[in-house]
C-alpha cells in the first residue's frame, strides 16, 4: 500500500512539475515557432501549425538590421558591467565578511533596498547627468548603469560566499605576510572562485536582459539586443514573424550559456543552503 | 632572539572586556603554555600577541622593541592555528613557500628551505599534494611546517592538537617538544587540556575570565598553587576541595588535598563508603562518600581491592594539605 501511495505521489509531482516548466517555457516556445512562419500564418493561425515553415523572417531581420552590431554592444556590455562590479564587489564584500562593523548588516539591507525602488523613479536625474556628461548612447555609460543596478546583488551574493570561508586562513596568509592586496588575489579571490564564477554568470544574464534603462538610454551605437527586439514592435503589431524572429535571436546566446551553465548556477544559488 | 613582553595589556570588544589587563614576560627560548576554561582569554591574548587583534590598552614588546602597532608579518612570529588554516586551493609546497614567496625570496632558495623543511617533517612524499588529500597529521605538519621556514623568532600555537585523536595528539606534542628543542625557538602555546600544559611546558601561564591567575613551572603550580582556581584546574583528576569543620580546624576557609596525596590505612582518621570506582589499569579512582567532608575521590594503585559498598579509612598527608582562606588566597 504504502509503496504504491508513494508511486502514485511521485506521478502527480512529476506531472505538476511539468506542468509548471510547460508553462513557463511556454511563450518562448510560441515566439521560437512564430519566428519560422510567413507573417500571414503568424497573425492567422494559432500554435503549432503552419501552411509551410520557413526562414524568410530571419532573413529579414538579418538584411533590415545589423545583428551582430547588436549583439556585440550586448556583450561588451554585460561583461563589462559585470568585470567592472566585480572589481568593486570583491573588496567591498571582503570588508563587510571579515571586518564588519556596527552597521555592516543595515549598510547591507539599504543596499538591497535600492533594488526595491521603481527603476523609473531615477530616469529623470540620471538621463540629465548622462545628457550633461556626455555618456547618452556611449558603452561606457551604460556600463556604469549596469553596474551600479547590479551592484548590489552581487556584493550580497559575493558576501554569502565569503562568509563560509574561515577567516583563520585569512589571518594565517597576513602572518605570512601577505599585503590585504595579495591577500585577496592569492587567498580568498582562488578560494571564493566557485562563488564568484555563479556571480558572474548571473551577473551577465541580468545584464543581457536588462531592457528599461537600455532602452531609455541608448539609440544607435551603444544600443544592444534589447533594441534590436524593440525596433520589430510596431503599433499595429502586424510583424509578430519578424519580432519574434529577432526575439529568438536575442535570447539565443543568453539561453545556450544559461543551458551550459546550469550546473554552475544552481551551486551558486543554493550555496550555504545546505551544508 | 626572542624574548616577548606584554605590558598592562587590556583587550575590549565593545563593553565587553576580555582582558583588563596583563603583564607577562616571556624569555627568550622558553615553551610557555597558556592555559584555562574556554573563554578565558587564552586565545585572544595569544592573537594579541600575533597582532591580529588590535590591543586596547597596554604595550607588546618583542625583542625589547615595541610591536604594539606592528603588522602581524613584520614581527617576527610564526602561528599555527587550531584548524590548521592551510590553503585549501595550493599544494602542499605552496603552503609551505607562501610565506618566503611573500618577503620576496629567490625560487632557488625557497626550494631549498621548503625541501628541507618538508624532510624534516616527512612530508617529502605529498609535496605535490593538496591539504584536502592529507589526514589531519599530515595537515598538522603542513601547517608545522608553514611556520618553521620562515625562521621566526617565536611560534605561537593556538590549541594544534584539539583537531586530532588522542594516539596521534601524544605523537605531536612529543614532536612540538622535540622541534622546540631543536629549534631553541620562543614558543608560546595554547591550550584547554592541563595535561598538555603540565607535559609540555617550561612555564605554564593559568588564566580565567581574562586575568592570568598563576604563572610558574608546571610543578610550581601542582605544588604550590596560590589559588583555588589553580588548585581547582591543574592536577587530574581533581583535587578535592572541602570547606566546613575540618577547615576550620585548620584555620582555613577551604582545605585542598590532590586524590593521590590521600592514603587508604585501616588506622586512618577519615572513614567513608565507596560509592564509585573508575579503574584505569596503572591506577584506579575511588569515589567516597565520607560524609562531612563530602564526596572524597582518592586515587589508588591499580590492584586495589575495595568495590563499591566497602567501607574504608583513609588519612591525609599532612605536608600535602593545601590552605585557602576566605578569598580564595592560598595561606602559607
Amino acid at each position: 500500500m504504502a509503496r504504491r501511495e508513494s508511486t502514485r505521489r511521485k506521478i502527480i509531482v512529476t506531472i505538476f512539475a511539468w506542468a509548471i516548466g510547460l508553462t513557463v517555457f511556454f511563450p518562448i516556445l510560441w515566439t521560437v515557432l512564430t519566428s519560422f512562419k510567413t507573417e500571414g500564418d503568424a497573425i492567422n493561425i494559432a500554435g503549432f501549425f503552419s501552411t509551410g515553415w520557413t526562414t524568410e523572417a530571419y532573413q529579414t531581420v538579418q538584411s533590415r538590421s545589423n545583428y551582430f552590431q547588436f549583439a556585440l554592444n550586448s556583450v561588451i556590455l554585460a561583461l563589462g558591467s559585470t568585470l567592472l562590479a566585480l572589481l568593486i564587489a570583491i573588496p567591498s564584500a571582503w570588508a563587510m565578511a571579515f571586518a564588519p562593523g556596527k552597521k555592516t548588516k543595515d549598510l547591507l539591507m539599504w543596499m538591497l533596498s535600492t533594488k526595491m525602488m521603481p527603476p523609473v523613479g531615477a530616469l529623470i536625474p540620471i538621463y540629465l547627468i548622462f545628457r550633461d556628461l556626455g555618456l547618452l548612447d556611449t558603452r561606457t555609460g551604460i556600463i556604469i548603469v549596469l553596474m551600479l543596478l547590479n551592484l548590489p546583488i552581487i556584493i550580497w551574493m559575493l558576501y554569502t560566499y565569503f562568509k563560509e570561508i574561515p577567516a583563520e586562513i585569512l589571518e594565517a596568509s597576513r602572518m605570512d605576510g601577505a599585503s590585504l592586496g595579495k591577500e585577496l588575489l592569492y587567498v580568498l579571490t582562488p578560494m571564493a572562485l566557485p562563488g564568484i564564477a555563479s556571480t558572474l554568470l548571473l551577473n551577465i544574464i541580468l545584464a543581457w536582459n536588462e531592457a528599461f534603462w537600455t532602452l531609455a538610454l541608448t539609440t544607435r551605437h551603444a544600443a544592444p539586443l534589447t533594441q534590436f527586439i524593440a525596433s520589430y514592435s510596431s503599433p499595429e503589431g502586424l510583424f509578430w514573424a519578424k519580432l519574434s524572429a529577432a526575439s529568438t535571436m536575442a535570447i539565443a546566446p543568453i539561453l545556450i550559456l544559461g543551458w551550459f551553465a546550469q550546473k554552475q548556477l544552481v551551486r551558486g544559488l543554493t550555496f550555504g543552503a545546505v551544508k | 632572539m626572542g624574548s616577548i613582553t606584554l605590558k598592562k595589556v587590556s583587550k575590549s570588544f565593545g563593553n565587553v572586556v576580555i582582558i583588563p589587563g596583563a603583564d607577562l614576560e616571556i624569555n627568550n627560548g622558553e615553551f610557555v603554555v597558556f592555559v584555562g576554561p574556554s573563554g578565558c582569554g587564552k586565545s585572544t591574548l595569544l592573537r594579541l600577541i600575533a597582532g591580529l587583534e588590535d590591543l586596547s590598552g597596554g604595550t607588546i614588546e618583542i625583542d625589547s622593541q615595541d610591536m604594539t602597532d606592528v603588522a602581524p608579518s613584520k614581527r617576527g612570529l610564526s602561528m599555527v592555528f587550531q584548524s590548521y588554516a592551510l590553503y585549501p586551493h595550493m599544494s602542499v609546497r605552496n603552503n609551505i613557500s607562501f610565506g618566503l614567496k611573500m618577503a620576496g625570496m629567490s625560487p632557488e632558495e625557497i626550494k631549498t628551505k621548503v625541501d628541507t623543511a618538508a624532510a624534516k617533517l616527512n612530508l617529502t612524499d605529498y609535496l605535490d599534494r593538496k591539504p584536502g588529500q592529507l589526514s589531519g597529521g599530515q595537515r598538522q605538519r603542513v601547517a608545522i611546517g608553514r611556520a618553521i621556514v620562515r625562521q621566526p623568532k617565536g611560534f605561537l600555537f593556538d590549541e594544534p592538537l584539539s583537531n586530532l585523536d588522542a594516539a596521534l595528539r601524544v605523537n605531536m606534542r612529543i614532536e612540538i617538544m622535540q622541534m622546540h628543542k631543536d629549534l631553541g625557538a620562543t614558543m608560546i602555546y595554547v591550550t584547554h587540556d592541563q595535561v598538555e600544559a603540565m607535559t609540555m611546558a617550561d612555564r605554564i601561564v593559568v588564566l580565567d575570565k581574562g586575568n592570568i591567575r598563576q604563572v610558574g613551572s608546571p610543578l610550581e603550580l601542582y605544588n604550590r598553587p596560590d589559588n583555588l582556581f589553580v588548585a581547582g584546574f591543574i592536577g587530574s583528576p581533581k583535587m578535592n576541595l572541602m570547606t566546613g569543620e575540618i577547615a576550620a580546624s585548620a584555620q582555613a576557609t577551604t582545605l585542598g588535598i590532590r586524590p593521590e596525596h590521600i592514603r587508604i590505612d585501616q588506622s586512618g582518621k577519615h572513614h567513608g563508603s565507596v560509592v564509585l570506582s573508575e579503574h584505569l589499569g596503572s591506577d584506579t579512582f575511588f569515589h567516597v562518600d565520607a560524609g562531612a567532608l563530602g564526596r572524597i575521590l582518592i586515587r589508588v594503585d591499580g590492584d586495589s581491592p575495595f568495590k563499591p559498598g566497602d567501607k574504608i579509612r583513609f588519612s591525609f598527608d599532612p605536608a600535602r594539605t593545601h590552605r585557602f582562606d576566605a578569598d580564595g588566597k592560598a595561606m602559607q
